[in-house]
């Protein structure tokens, strides 16, 4: 192996310490309880790992240096605080960005001044062979990183269309660049010219924008979560570069995290991964449905029917979808579960793993909206009490609660687990017009059944106006 | 480090990672996600490394230029993570489970 890095052994043990840190953030994730001190200890590292850097480097540049974190830090904070819990995917799509971004400027630095990271062969003047494969590793995945995730947030921002946009050939396409950046890598190992480099980047950077349009805008959770994972493997592949502990722990911290979350959310659309990264979901479900559901007879309720019905509920269970979230209708069915409460009635939400446009996203519109969180469900967990509740109310989910994904093995989501509404007494399902279906294009047998009442409104709107009658 | 070592350092950390990652509550999911947007900037450590380096305007530039966006994800990472944590709260009366 090549000659070591001199690293001061207590720098090496304060990365050490860092990545220990980082470790223990996520650890205080497992309960809203300890969630805070996580976070706090994740600060504490990072603020160690820049110290340390800092301090066992040349202070030559230090002024440049604050100046450069002080503009990052004025951005970062004013949009921690500006932005809208309801885009959240959005934010976490642009950051993913700036990741990839920096692990890419990282890599270039590190391929103009290799010196300066150590990763020189004094006998040869080239950089390492070994650090070549990582570097190079780096840069694809830091590439992929930055302009997959610049894609995502235009979807999510709702720049580009949701749809998926399908070009001829899209599969031999991206396995033919993936090969290419693969082999170009391996060349590179050999022959350390710039243009190899440059090539690397170029492919990454193209197969990163083709890889993330084909995705339609409900696969979104699994793309984010993907993309986060990426965001992991490429700090990782720079702390082998660099040697240094506390990135090679972060990275595997958020590599094995998003691809977790990213299976999590495969399994809640009983879909492969594959499929998912293949695209162009909800384009090819053809006449299935559509044409059958004109002419079939449904019931319409008004705000004082759903307001009566629930008030004469002993349960109620409210699960919430991406419909509420484009709605902003978190803040009045909290208004509307309190009302529920005084009045007896036991409130409950239930969610579903991929309601939203990321892991998690109902529930911190739910928290934002004063919800407390254990009077929040998850699917697995509040299945089996549908059957004894007086009314299911639906807002703005339309997919996770349909029953042909039990019943129906035509469906394109057959398979996938759902909220079993349909079992409850009653369904009040609010919904902008009885035209569209789901993102899956299928039709949804509840709004047809005997026990359903259709809320056809804006969401908020509806919500309000159950409010105005129930007080 | 040798190759091997930093090898295992990453192995185990995977193998922590999953077991870490599983423990946590689907309810924080999306700030799972923002926080490890802020912690994977940790790559600013590299970013610092080419910022203070002589011997190269270019890599010195870009590491700059690294170190801006790290410390965009590293503080609005971490503020919207304890923003979002902060609003989590268990009902007022005792909760009887």
């Amino acid at each position: 192996m090549h000659e070591a890095v001199a690293m001061n052994p207590w720098a090496a043990l304060a990365y050490l310490v860092a990545g220990v840190c980082f470790i223990l953030a996520l650890r205080g994730l497992s309960s809203p309880a300890s969630s805070r001190r996580g976070n706090r200890l994740g600060m504490a590292g990072m603020a160690l790992a820049v110290g340390t850097t800092l301090v066992t480097h040349s202070f030559a540049s230090l002024p440049e240096i604050l100046v450069a974190m002080a503009i990052g830090a004025a951005i970062g904070i004013v949009t921690a605080r500006r932005i809208k819990m309801t885009d959240m995917p959005q934010l976490v799509a642009a950051f993913h960005s700036l990741v990839g971004l920096a692990a890419v400027l990282v890599a270039v630095a590190a391929f103009a001044n290799p010196g300066a990271f150590g990763i020189l062969d004094a006998a040869t003047g080239h950089i390492h062979q070994v650090s070549r494969i990582e570097m190079g590793l780096g840069i694809a995945i830091g590439a992929i990183t930055f302009s997959g995730s610049v894609i995502a947030f235009l979807k999510l921002n709702g720049n580009m269309s949701g749809k998926p946009i399908l070009l001829p050939a899209r599969h031999i396409i991206n396995l033919g660049t993936l090969a290419a950046i693969l082999l170009l890598i391996a060349y590179f190992v050999t022959d350390d010219r710039t243009a190899v480099f440059v090539a690397i980047t170029a492919l990454s950077f193209a197969i990163g924008f083709l890889l993330i349009v084909p995705i339609g805008g409900a696969d979104m959770p699994v793309v984010v979560s993907m993309l986060n994972s990426y965001s992991g493997w490429a700090a990782a592949a720079m702390g082998f570069t660099l040697h240094n502990s506390a990135m090679i722990i972060t990275g595997a911290l958020v590599g094995s995290s998003g691809a977790i979350l990213s299976y999590i959310m495969c399994k809640a659309m009983n879909r492969s991964f594959v499929s998912v990264i293949a695209g162009g979901f909800g384009t090819e479900s053809g006449p299935a449905g559509g044409a059958a559901a004109i002419d079939r007879p449904w019931k319409r309720g008004s705000a004082e029917d759903a307001a009566f019905l629930m008030q004469q509920a002993e349960q109620v269970i409210i699960v919430p979808g991406y419909g509420m979230a484009v709605a902003q209708a978190q803040h009045a069915l909290r208004e509307m579960g309190d009302l529920l409460k005084k009045h007896g009635v036991r409130v409950k939400y239930a969610i579903h793993p991929v309601a939203g446009r990321m892991p998690g996203h109902m529930n911190v519109l739910l928290a934002e909206a004063n919800v407390p969180y254990d009077d929040v469900y998850e699917l697995e967990d509040i299945n089996g009490e549908f059957a004894q509740t007086d009314v299911a109310f639906v807002i703005g989910a339309n997919d996770v609660t349909n029953p042909a994904a039990k019943t129906d093995k035509s469906s394109p989501i057959y398979g996938m687990p759902v909220l079993e509404v349909w079992k409850a007494k009653t369904v009040l399902f609010i919904k902008r017009s009885m035209g569209g279906v789901g993102y899956a294009g299928v039709d949804n047998e509840v709004f047809y059944m005997d026990n359903t009442m259709m809320l056809l409104a804006d969401a908020k709107k509806m919500v309000e106006e159950i409010v105005k009658a129930m007080g | 480090m040798d190759f091997i070592s930093i090898l295992s350092v990453f192995v185990l950390a995977c193998c922590v990672g999953y077991y870490v990652v599983w423990s946590v509550t689907p309810a924080l999911h999306t700030p799972l996600m923002a926080v490890t947007n802020a912690i994977s900037s940790v790559i600013v450590v590299g970013a610092l490394i080419a910022g203070a380096a002589e011997g190269s305007p270019i890599a010195k530039w870009l590491g700059l230029g690294a170190v801006v966006l790290a410390s965009v994800n590293i503080f609005g990472g971490f503020a919207v993570t304890e923003r979002m944590l902060a609003m989590y709260k268990k009902k007022e009366r005792p909760a009887a489970k």
